[in-house]
């Protein structure tokens, strides 16, 4: 609210203020954007986020993985190596989210 | 489209991409995707004009409704990114909430294409945020980026290991900020497809049909409103996840 309208005359703020504090129409302090606490709706975002999360980590590790056993002729080894990095990848990003801001 | 072949949903077919316009639009492969793209981008530009114009002390509701957009997004770069940073990045933020926004809104009228329904178009999106971010912060920080990599306080035997699992974790930023977008996107209008369908074969049954059909009717009625609702949803979660992502490479740690 408080950006940019410099130009307001304050008068016209303050009665605005008290107009609407007798009319009950201001707001309930906003709470302070919490990065989870924004995504994180129902129970059922937090799974799909959860999912997608786990997935994603994971693609991109067996892409990474496959792409490297192409270039090097060594094919399933580094693919091998690389789906279980891909899932501590996707619990680091799950932690990420859910962890307890400290 | 739907139930064409009397006994075979086709809930894919909406997706299928054909070109517009004509002998113009086929000659440079501009298809329904590509013109919804022009028409959200136009739509925003005039929800913004027409909004704006009045320039009242006590605005209407068209004026309402930007100056509230404006002021989400502005507050929404603020706290999340942070004051000054935040203020040089708005514009970026706000061009692409307001795209997605218009695109998943637009997408729920029927006869309408919903672009954001694309992996190929979401992808595209979220691989602009990733090198706006990756560019930033090297910007920011030179060589002392890569420093990202590494999290603090972990043993220095592990930390091989950690760069690399810390490296796959945010390149796989590219793939769950845009399949996030998508996946919503398609799901809910496979729903709306299938539910259509139902309505047309079940009200073709007969007299035993009316009542499962009049059901489905009431299902499709019930998911437009969760479409429209997640159509903002998913504009916002892609446009705060941007703003997470550029506090990352803003702030290191």
């Amino acid at each position: 609210m408080s950006q940019e309208d410099g130009g307001s005359d304050p008068s016209f703020e303050d009665r605005l203020k008290t107009a609407r504090s007798k009319q009950g129409l201001d707001a309930p302090p906003k709470q302070p954007l919490n990065e989870q606490g924004a995504l994180s709706g129902s129970p059922w975002g937090i799974g799909a986020r959860v999912g997608v999360e786990l997935v994603s980590a994971l693609v991109v590790a067996v892409a990474i993985g496959y792409g490297l056993d192409r270039i090097f002729h060594t094919t399933p080894i580094l693919t091998a190596v690389f789906v279980p990095l891909g899932g501590a990848a996707g619990v680091a990003n799950l932690w990420r989210l859910f962890a307890p801001k400290s | 489209m739907a139930a064409e072949g009397s006994n075979s949903i086709d809930a894919l077919g909406q997706f299928q991409l054909h070109t517009t316009l004509g002998a113009v639009g086929a000659s440079v492969n501009f298809t329904q995707s590509n013109l919804m793209m022009v028409v959200a981008g136009a739509a925003v530009l005039a929800f913004l004009y027409l909004g704006m114009r009045p320039r009242a002390m006590v605005p209407g509701r068209l004026q309402s409704a930007a100056e509230m957009g404006y002021e989400t997004i502005m507050s929404m770069c603020t706290e999340t990114i942070g004051g000054h940073e935040g203020r040089k990045f708005f514009p970026f933020v706000f061009t692409l909430f307001f795209f997605i926004l218009f695109g998943n809104l637009l997408g729920v009228f029927p006869l309408f294409f919903t672009f954001t329904s694309h992996i190929m178009v979401t992808l595209a999106l979220s691989l602009t945020v990733f090198i706006l971010v990756t560019v930033v912060g090297l910007k920011e920080h030179g060589l002392h980026w890569f420093s990202y990599f590494v999290p603090q306080g972990i043993p220095v035997a592990l930390a091989p290991l950690m760069v690399l699992i810390e490296f796959i974790s945010y390149l796989s930023r590219i793939i769950s900020l845009s399949v996030r977008l998508f996946a919503n996107m398609m799901a809910g209008h496979v729903m709306l497809e299938v539910f259509g369908s139902f309505i047309v074969m079940l009200g073709g049954l007969g007299l035993l049909g009316y009542f499962p059909a009049a059901l489905s009717l009431g299902v499709n009625t019930l998911l437009i409103g969760f479409e429209l609702l997640v159509a903002t949803l998913q504009a916002y979660v892609f446009a705060i996840l941007t703003c997470i992502y550029l506090h990352d490479a803003v702030h290191l740690h």
